[in-house]
C-alpha cells in the first residue's frame, strides 16, 4: 500500500487530467446524443463533476430539441440542478415539478423568470427541462413518455423508484458514484437476494443485470479531492476504476496563523495541513456510540481549526481563502453521534459547522472535513460499520484536508471480525469489501497518527 | 439494540429475571390459535419427522413420519396435516362480514367504494420459532406445485388431495409473516422478546425453554440459571433434559435414540414384506406396529416440552393488556386472509415460484410502509416503547409553559399557535422540523421553532417552542379542546403517526425495459430449472 502512495508524486507528470476529463465528457455525449443504445451508464468518483457533467448534457439536449426529464433523489438535489441550469442558461425554459407539501422547493427558484413550478406535469407539458425527484415523478401518470431523461445520482437509487419512473421515458443518461453508499430498505429483502430485479438493489444493478450491452463511462479525474487524498481513496475504494485528482501536490496549502500549542488537536491540525491526513488516536477502550471522550475531541479539533486562523490556498482564488466555519464539515456514522458533538460544539461556542451523517454528507463538499471513526470504540464491526460506502463518503468530502478521530484498537477490531455475511446465490460480491477498504485507509492514516490522551 | 433495549437487558443480568420491554401486548393473540410444533430429520432439507398440532392444548394431535425418507409417509404425514389445518381454515373462511374496499372502476378510473365480504376474524398459526416460520414456507413450497390424481391423472406420483391446497395456505401464512406487524402466522420467540428483554443474547433468545425460564423462572431459582439448565441439562444418557423447540433436532437424540428406533422399524417392515403366509404376516405386522408406536413416543417426548412452554409462552402474553393498534393491524391480517380465499376460491393458479419485479417492489413497499407504521403504532399504544424513542431522540415529551396565540399571513389567517414546552428529553430538532402529537386518535402537526434553552432550574430540562399548524379546525379561532393549554402534559413525535401510501406501480405486463420487460417475455426471468426425476416426490 505505502509504496503505491508513495509513488503518487510522479503519477500525474504525463498526465493532462483536463484533457483527460475533456475525453471522457466528449464520449459521454456522443452516446447519449447519437448512441444507439437507450441507456448510458456514467461512474463518477468524489468530486469528479457528476453536477458539471448533467447540467452540460441537459444543456446539449435541449439546444439539440429534445426536451428531457431530470430525476434526482432529493430535493436539495433538484433545486441544485435547477439553479446550476440557471445559472449556465438564465433562457432555458426549465419546469420544475414538486410536491404538494409547504415549502417544496428552495424559495431562490422564485427569483429565476424561466423556471415554471408546478405540482403537475401536465402544467410542464413543453418545456426544454422538467426536473423532479424520482418519489415525485413516480404519481406522474398518462404524459407522454419524454425521449430522453437524465437520472442522477443513479447508484443512490433504489431498483423499485426506477421501475416506478422507467415508463416515463424511452431512453436515459444514468449518472452515479458506484462508491457511495447503497441505497437500504428498512425491512429484510433478502427473499429478492440473486433475482435480477432485486427491488432493494440499486438502479443501475438492476438496468445492467438487465441490459449488459449498455455503454459504461467513467469520469476519470477527481476535481475535488486533492492530490494528498485521490490515490487514497482511488486505491481503496475503486480498485478496478482508478480516477487521479486533477490538482497537483503544490496547488493547494493550508497554513495557519497562530502556531500550535502542542496539544494532541493542534499536532493533528498540523499533520493534516501538511499531509493532507491526521489521524487522533484516542486511547483503546469499548465506549458508548456516542463516545463523550471522542465527541469531545472532534469539537475541539473543529474549535482549534477556526481559532488558529486557517487559510486555504487553491487553484480556485489568486489569494488564500480564510477557512471559516461553513468551509469546515464533522461527518459520523450515526445521528445520535452527529447530535452529541452538535451539542458538543455548541459547549464550545461553535456555530454554523455542518455536522451530519455520511447518509446526508453525500454530495457535499467542504475544505477540511472532521471525522469519527464509524469504528471508533465499537466491541464489534456489523456489516452497518463496515459499509465501504459510509467510510468512502466521509474520506472524500473535502478539498484539502481530512481530519479522523478514533480510538486506538480498529485494526485488531478489524482483524476479530472478519465479513461473516452470507452469500447470496446469483447477487455479485461487491469488491472492496468494507474489511479490505477500512484496512486499505487505516494503514495508510497510521503515517499521519497522533496519538493523544485527553 | 436501542440504548433502552440494552439497559433492560443489563437490568434483567442484575435481577436474573427478563425485564418488561412492552406494558401492552403489541400483537393479536387468537381465542383458538393452531400450535404447531414440527420436528425435521437431520440431513434432509424440510423433511418432516413429526409434529404436534391443534387448537386444544391438553389434546395435540401427533403426526410422525417413522421413516423420513419414504415418500409415501412423507405424503401421508402431509395429508393428515392437510385434514387438521384446513378445516380450521375453512372455519374461519365461512364467516364473513360486509366491508367497504375502494377500488378503480374500470369504465370510469374513477375511485369508487364497493361493499366486499370481508372474514369476520382470521386463523392464526402458532409455531415455537423462528426456524419453524421457515419451515412453513418450505413446506408450503415443497406442496404447493404438487398435483392430485384429480387434477392429472397422468402425474406419476400425484399427491393426495388438498396436499396442494395446504401448500398454497402455508406459503400465505409464510409470505404474510414477513410483513411488520403482522400475526396470521407467529413465531413465540419472537413475541416474547418484543415484550421482555432477556439478559442473554438474541441469539439464545431464539432458544423457547431458555428464553421462559429468563421471563418466568421456577420459584427461588435465577433466570440465568434457569436458562442454562434449559440449554444446556442433560439426564444420564446425554440426553437434552429440554429439547430444543426445533424444528431441527439433537444430534445426540438422533444418534442414540431416533437412528436405532428407525432402524428397528426398517428392519421390522423388511421382515414384514419377506412374510410367507398369513399367521407369520399377522407376528411381523405386530412388531411393526411396535416400531412405529417407539418412534411416535420418541416424536412426542421431544415435541410436548415444546408444546406446553408454547402455551405457557401464550398465557404470559394473555395475561398483558391488548393494545390500542393492534385490531386495526389485525383487520389487515384478516383482508390478507380474505384476499387469498379468494383467489383459491377463483381457481387461480397457486403463487408463483419467484414473484416478478411489480410484485416485488410491491411487496417491499407494503413492508417498509408497515414497518414504519408497526414502530409508530407501538410507541402511541405504549409509554415504554415511546420512552425508548424518547431516550433516542424521537420524541418528547413535557409540560406545556405557555400558549401564544399567532395567525398565518394570508387572506385568511389561520390560527398558528405557539406552544412553548419544557422538557427533559433531548429531541433531535432542527430548524422548522415537523413534529406530531396524538389528538383524539388523529395526529396534530406543529413545526419546531426554536428553543429557549433551559429555564435556569438546573434540573437539564430546556424549553422548545412550537408552532401548531392544524387539526384546528376551519374558524379564526381554533376548536375548543384543539390547541394545548398551559400546565398540560404533551408528548409529540419526530416520527409520522400515519404512512402514506406510495405511487402506483405500472402492472406487471407493463414492465419496463430497465427491469427486463414483461415477465412473459423470454428472457425477462430466469427460467427454473427443468423438471427432473429428482424433483418428483
Amino acid at each position: 500500500m505505502t509504496a503505491l502512495f508513495a509513488a503518487d508524486g510522479n503519477r500525474g507528470r504525463a498526465f493532462d487530467p483536463g484533457a483527460a476529463a475533456a475525453r471522457a465528457t466528449e464520449a459521454i455525449l456522443r452516446d447519449t446524443l447519437h448512441g444507439a443504445h437507450r441507456g448510458v451508464v456514467v461512474d463518477s468518483p468524489p468530486g469528479a463533476g457528476k453536477s458539471t457533467l448533467v447540467v452540460r448534457a441537459a444543456l446539449e439536449l435541449a439546444a439539440a430539441g429534445r426536451p428531457l426529464m431530470v430525476i434526482a433523489q432529493t430535493n436539495a438535489q433538484v433545486d441544485d440542478l435547477v439553479l446550476r441550469l440557471a445559472e449556465k442558461d438564465p433562457g432555458l425554459p426549465v419546469g420544475r415539478l414538486h410536491s404538494s407539501d409547504p415549502d417544496p422547493y428552495d424559495k431562490a427558484l422564485d427569483d429565476l423568470p424561466n423556471v415554471r413550478k408546478s405540482t403537475k406535469a401536465g402544467d410542464l407539458a413543453g418545456l426544454d427541462v422538467v426536473i423532479s425527484t424520482a418519489a415525485k415523478w413516480a404519481h406522474v401518470k398518462d404524459v407522454e413518455p419524454w425521449r430522453h431523461a437524465i437520472v442522477d445520482e443513479a447508484y443512490q437509487m433504489r431498483s423499485d423508484a426506477l421501475l416506478a419512473v422507467a415508463g416515463l421515458f424511452e431512453r436515459a443518461l444514468f449518472v452515479g458514484d458506484p462508491g457511495q453508499l447503497d441505497p437500504f430498505a428498512i425491512v429484510g429483502a433478502e427473499q429478492w437476494a440473486g433475482l435480477s430485479y432485486d427491488p432493494s438493489a440499486s438502479a443501475v444493478t438492476t438496468l445492467l443485470a438487465h441490459n449488459p450491452e449498455l455503454p459504461q463511462h467513467r469520469l476519470p479525474v477527481s476535481w475535488r479531492l486533492p492530490a494528498s487524498a485521490a490515490p487514497l481513496v482511488s486505491d481503496a475504494f475503486y480498485p478496478y476504476t482508478p480516477f487521479r485528482s486533477g490538482t497537483g501536490h503544490g496547488d493547494r496549502r493550508l497554513t495557519f496563523g497562530v502556531a500550535s500549542d502542542g496539544s494532541g488537536p493542534d499536532r493533528v491540525i498540523d499533520e493534516a495541513a501538511q499531509a493532507g491526513w491526521g489521524l487522533l488516536e484516542l486511547p483503546a477502550r469499548h465506549t458508548p456510540r456516542t463516545d463523550p471522550e471522542a465527541v469531545r475531541a472532534v469539537a475541539r479539533v473543529v474549535r482549534r481549526l477556526l481559532d488558529r486562523g486557517g487559510a486555504a490556498v487553491s487553484e480556485r482564488a489568486e489569494e488564500p481563502v480564510a477557512l471559516t466555519a461553513d468551509r469546515i464539515a464533522v461527518g459520523t456514522a450515526h445521528r445520535d453521534q452527529a447530535a452529541a458533538v452538535r451539542s458538543a460544539l455548541a459547549d464550545l461556542g461553535v456555530p454554523d459547522v455542518t455536522v451530519d451523517t455520511a447518509n446526508r454528507l453525500q454530495g457535499r463538499e467542504f475544505d477540511v472535513t472532521v471525522i469519527l471513526h464509524p469504528l471508533s470504540g465499537r466491541p464489534d464491526a456489523t456489516a452497518f460499520h463496515l459499509e465501504t460506502g459510509r467510510l468512502c463518503v466521509l474520506a472524500s468530502r473535502h478539498r484539502h484536508a481530512c481530519i479522523v478521530v478514533c480510538r486506538a484498537g480498529v485494526t485488531q477490531l478489524l482483524d476479530d471480525h472478519p465479513s461473516t455475511e452470507p452469500v447470496q446465490l446469483g447477487v455479485t460480491v461487491k469488491f472492496p469489501d468494507g474489511w479490505e477498504a477500512n484496512h486499505a485507509v487505516l494503514a495508510h492514516l497510521a503515517e499521519h497518527r497522533v496519538p493523544w490522551r485527553p | 439494540m436501542s440504548l433502552i433495549a440494552a439497559l433492560a437487558r443489563l437490568e434483567a443480568v442484575r435481577s436474573g429475571r427478563a425485564q418488561p420491554a412492552a406494558t401492552v401486548r403489541h400483537r393479536h393473540l387468537s381465542e383458538r390459535p393452531l400450535v404447531f410444533v414440527p420436528l425435521t430429520t437431520a440431513g434432509e432439507a424440510g423433511a418432516p419427522l413429526g409434529a404436534l398440532v391443534g387448537t386444544e392444548r391438553d389434546a395435540p394431535r401427533l403426526l410422525v413420519v417413522p421413516q423420513p425418507r419414504d415418500r409415501d409417509l412423507r405424503f401421508a404425514f402431509l395429508a393428515d396435516l392437510a385434514d387438521i389445518v384446513l378445516p380450521h381454515i375453512d372455519a374461519y373462511a365461512c364467516s364473513v362480514e360486509t366491508a367497504e374496499r375502494a377500488e378503480t372502476d374500470p369504465e370510469t378510473g374513477k375511485r369508487v367504494k364497493v361493499e366486499v365480504d370481508l372474514c369476520a376474524d382470521a386463523p392464526q398459526l402458532i409455531v415455537p420459532s423462528r426456524a419453524g416460520i421457515d419451515l412453513v414456507r418450505l413446506l408450503g413450497r415443497s406442496m404447493r406445485f404438487r398435483r392430485t390424481a384429480e387434477q392429472d391423472p397422468e402425474a406419476p406420483h400425484p399427491a393426495p388431495p388438498h396436499v396442494p391446497l395446504l401448500g398454497r395456505w402455508l406459503t400465505h401464512f409464510g409470505e404474510r409473516a414477513r410483513v411488520p406487524g403482522s400475526s396470521l402466522l407467529l413465531a413465540l420467540t419472537e413475541v416474547l422478546t418484543r415484550h421482555w428483554a432477556s439478559g442473554q443474547s438474541s441469539l439464545e433468545d431464539q432458544h423457547l425453554a431458555a428464553l421462559l425460564a429468563w421471563i418466568d423462572p421456577p420459584a427461588g431459582a435465577s433466570g440465568a440459571d434457569a436458562a442454562v439448565r434449559a440449554e444446556l441439562a442433560r439426564d444420564e444418557d446425554g440426553q437434552l433434559l429440554c429439547p430444543p423447540a426445533g424444528p431441527a433436532t439433537d444430534p445426540a437424540f438422533d444418534n442414540k435414540l431416533l437412528a436405532p428406533a428407525i432402524e428397528r422399524y426398517d428392519r421390522a417392515r423388511t421382515r414384514l414384506a419377506a412374510a410367507e403366509d398369513g399367521v407369520e404376516a399377522d407376528d411381523r405386522f405386530g412388531d411393526l406396529t411396535a416400531a412405529e408406536q417407539e418412534i411416535r413416543a420418541l416424536v412426542a417426548s421431544r415435541t410436548r416440552p415444546t408444546w406446553d412452554a408454547v402455551w405457557h409462552g401464550l398465557d404470559l402474553l394473555r395475561a398483558l393488556p391488548e393494545g390500542d393498534h393492534v385490531a386495526d393491524r389485525w383487520t389487515r391480517d384478516r383482508w390478507s386472509f380474505t384476499g387469498h380465499r379468494d383467489r383459491v376460491a377463483a381457481g387461480e393458479p397457486p403463487q408463483p415460484r419467484r414473484d416478478d419485479a411489480v410484485t416485488a417492489a410491491n411487496k417491499l413497499a407494503t413492508r417498509e410502509r408497515e414497518q414504519a407504521r408497526l414502530e409508530a403504532q407501538e410507541a402511541l399504544d405504549d409509554p415504554l416503547v415511546m420512552a425508548g424513542r424518547r431516550l433516542a431522540g424521537e420524541a418528547f415529551a413535557g409540560e406545556v409553559l405557555d400558549v401564544v396565540m399567532t395567525y398565518s399571513e394570508g387572506k385568511r389567517p389561520s390560527p398558528r399557535p405557539l406552544v412553548t414546552v419544557r422538557t427533559g428529553d433531548r429531541p433531535h430538532l432542527g430548524e422548522r422540523t415537523k413534529v406530531y402529537r396524538s389528538l383524539d386518535g388523529k395526529p396534530q402537526a406543529a413545526e419546531f421553532v426554536g428553543d429557549e434553552g433551559s429555564d435556569g432550574d438546573g434540573a437539564g430540562d430546556f424549553l422548545v417552542v412550537l408552532r401548531i399548524v392544524d387539526k384546528m379546525g376551519r374558524g379564526k379561532e381554533p376548536a375548543p379542546g384543539s390547541v394545548p393549554e398551559k400546565g398540560d402534559r404533551v408528548c409529540f413525535t419526530l416520527f409520522e403517526h400515519e404512512q402514506r401510501g406510495g405511487a402506483k406501480l405500472p402492472d406487471p405486463e407493463e414492465t419496463p425495459w430497465t427491469h427486463g420487460g414483461p415477465p412473459g417475455e423470454a428472457d425477462a426471468v430466469p427460467r427454473p430449472d427443468p423438471m427432473t426425476e429428482e424433483d418428483v416426490l
